[in-house]
């Protein structure tokens, strides 16, 4: 299997699942955003606002997965050395800012309606807040540092660490406004009081954003490779 | 004392240097020359263990390597003495007497770093090598802004007080230190064009 | 590991050596809250425990990025790295120092300090006592931060940049504690929370430290 992380077989076997990865996507989130937001009832009590769901719910879902997928992909990389495995890391990240910005502006747009305000902090609006730093600051060390490999290494190193202050922000987030607020009565939980008319369309969206987050990580990927071959083929001729 | 057998080194992801193989015996030393670029300093920090070789091997007794880069590393904010103590003290030996006078800095003694000169604070620089107590010295460029007083202060404390004691040193130079050693010229060992061996940039190309 | 602490301690409060630095800075953000927020005690007494933690970190962080780039512009890190002293124990040591020029004297100044914010004397033991206990967290989480942009010239802001979010968990339990102990709540969970964060980081940080220096060095 790790054959197929080999940069070339990479760009050999990408090149063809590039297309349908990104046209299916476009089936999945089309059927599942013109599916939720025109075919599915008004919610008795959120109105139509309800219905940005089907953005808020899989960029959020995908946020934290392209943070997870960084992490395993930073794992393989100290622990195999496999440049695509740290490159696709690299890669991963803006995709990831991407989600967790639209997941914190869909989250302000629904808010305002609701909560009456765009901005609370409410401890998952906090945790995806922390979240975008998080990225942005590996982003930055990526950016800084010239050798492509000890940059791969510090990233790395600062996904694993970061991951573990992630997860315990995560946790002192919702003990901090607990201490603040008493219960946390802004807080929606909303995977699971959603009704099953909501429900199939949202699969779709959340299938497509994963299709097209694989889509976009796959491109990034062989940018990036392209990136690194340059370069090298410019050290080769002096 | 010190072996060496087809190393290859990299630098920036593109191998530099390959089949470099020496040998050199207690109380020798070796002269490493080459252009600039080649991979003097590559080759010297791979010997001193800073970073891994793309091939080969280094045998040398365990703990016994000390490296001096073309940096100083001297603290300007305290005194010649405190610095030397500092890393008599990492080391854990005593500051020996000689070495005052063996760098002409016995006056300086209680001066602040800050306040010495280049050359001056090259010398102190270079002295670090007399108190570690080290066998396998590594030195890239040791004479730079050294006059021609203080390089032959240099390669005496290396004759006298290093190579006579059994120690080895090999030493990257542009300048003929007047040491008896054989010289080893880099530009013979210089990478080929074709891919670089199992350097990173080769599963790319 | 002595004389490298030795050697720190005595750089840190020569002149240039800006042991000093980080309470003065925290003495100016004290200064100008009042300003920035209106005199009114009630508003200043409630907020103080936090501000003099956030205040703390701002003050804890501005002297991180000298920890390792000293060293490593003078060319001493490279031969300390080959010095008979594992990179770990450099990682501590420099934590250590880090921590007595800015954590301790920090966290002896915050009840001082306090008074300018209107605390509640009651709980002055609680802010000193959250920050006794949390300063090294930051000291340690710092070095760590430090140690992975010693190779990135002007790496100030990037330095920051990745070791705020770091310190988030740090801040809150630390904030909390102190808040709870100037109201007289329960403040168990938060302080066996911070006492957890601080000693798992003192514990592992180390040796992220010294595996990242050993990449930066490389």
């Amino acid at each position: 299997m790790w054959e197929y992380a080999n940069p070339k077989r990479f760009m050999g076997w990408t090149a063809p699942v590039l297309p349908w990865a990104f046209g299916l996507s476009a089936v999945c989130l089309t059927i599942g955003l013109i599916w939720g937001f025109f075919f599915t009832p008004v919610d008795f009590r959120q109105g139509s606002t309800v219905k940005i769901i089907y953005l808020h719910v899989p960029s959020a879902l995908m946020a934290i997965n392209a943070w997870v997928m960084m992490l395993m992909a930073s794992l393989i990389w100290l622990v195999r050395r496999h440049h695509v495995s740290a490159l696709a890391a690299k890669a991963a990240a803006p995709v990831g800012v991407a989600m967790t910005l639209i997941a914190l502006a869909t989250g302000a747009i629904w808010g305002q309606p609701m909560w009456g305000t765009y901005w609370a902090w409410d401890p998952r609006l906090t945790s995806f807040l922390i979240l975008f730093l998080f990225y942005l600051g590996y982003m930055a060390l990526w950016a800084a540092i010239e050798d492509p490999d000890t940059a791969a290494d510090l990233t790395s190193v600062l996904c694993i660490v970061g991951s573990v202050f992630a997860f315990l922000s995560r946790y002192a987030v919702n003990f901090w406004n607990q201490g603040l607020h008493q219960g946390a009565s802004l807080s929606l939980d909303k995977e699971k009081n959603v009704a099953d008319v909501f429900y199939q369309p949202l699969l779709f969206a959340i299938g497509g954003f994963v299709i097209l987050f694989f889509a976009l990580v796959l491109l990034r990927t062989r940018t990036e490779i392209r990136k690194r071959r340059i370069g090298a083929l410019q050290r080769r001729e002096g | 004392m010190l072996r060496v057998r087809d190393l290859a080194v990299a630098r920036g992801g593109r191998t530099v240097l390959e089949g470099v193989s020496f040998d050199v015996n207690p109380g020798e030393a070796l002269i490493l020359r080459g252009a600039n670029g080649i991979g003097k300093t590559t080759l010297l920090r791979t010997l001193a263990g800073l970073q891994d070789p793309v091939a080969g091997d280094i045998t040398f007794p365990e703990d016994e390597g000390a490296y001096a880069s073309h940096a100083d590393a001297v603290k300007t904010a305290l005194s010649v003495t405190e610095n030397l103590t500092f890393w008599a003290d990492i080391y854990g030996n005593p500051v020996p007497d000689m070495i005052w006078d063996a760098f002409d800095i016995a006056d300086l003694r209680d001066r602040s770093a800050g306040t010495l000169s280049a050359g001056q604070k090259r010398r102190l620089g270079l002295a670090r090598l007399g108190v570690i107590g080290r066998k396998v010295l590594f030195l890239d460029e040791p004479t730079v802004s050294l006059d021609g007083f203080s390089v032959r202060l240099f390669t005496n404390f290396i004759r006298t007080e290093h190579l006579a004691k059994g120690g080895v040193a090999v030493i990257a130079t542009h300048i003929d230190l007047g040491l008896s050693a054989p010289t080893l010229e880099l530009d013979t060992y210089a990478a080929s064009d074709r891919p670089a061996r199992s350097s990173s940039d080769e599963a790319f190309l | 590991m002595i004389p490298l602490l030795r050697r720190d301690l005595m750089l840190a409060t020569r002149a240039g050596g800006g042991f000093g630095l980080a309470l003065v800075f925290f003495l100016i953000v004290i200064v100008l809250v009042p300003f920035g927020v209106g005199p009114e005690t009630d508003i200043l007494s409630r907020i103080a425990p936090g501000i003099l933690w956030v205040a703390a970190l701002l003050a804890a962080l501005l002297s991180l990025d000298r920890i390792f780039a000293l060293d490593h512009e003078d060319g001493t890190l490279t031969l300390i790295a080959t010095a008979p002293v594992p990179l770990e124990t450099v990682a501590v040591a420099k934590s250590l120092v880090h921590w007595i020029t800015t954590g301790l004297p920090l966290t002896i100044a915050a009840p001082f300090l306090g008074v300018l914010l209107q605390l509640d004397p009651a709980g002055f033991a609680a802010v000193a006592g959250s920050l006794l206990l949390g300063t090294p967290a930051l000291s340690v989480i710092g070095t760590f931060g430090a140690a992975l942009t010693v190779g990135v010239r002007r790496g100030g802001l990037l330095l920051s940049l990745l070791v705020l979010p770091l310190y988030v968990p740090t801040l809150i339990f630390g904030a909390e504690v102190a808040r709870r102990g100037v109201a007289e709540l329960e403040l168990t969970t938060p302080l066996l929370m911070l006492a957890g964060i601080t000693a798992g980081a003192v514990a592992l940080l180390p040796f992220a430290t010294a595996a990242v220096l050993r990449m930066n060095l490389r």
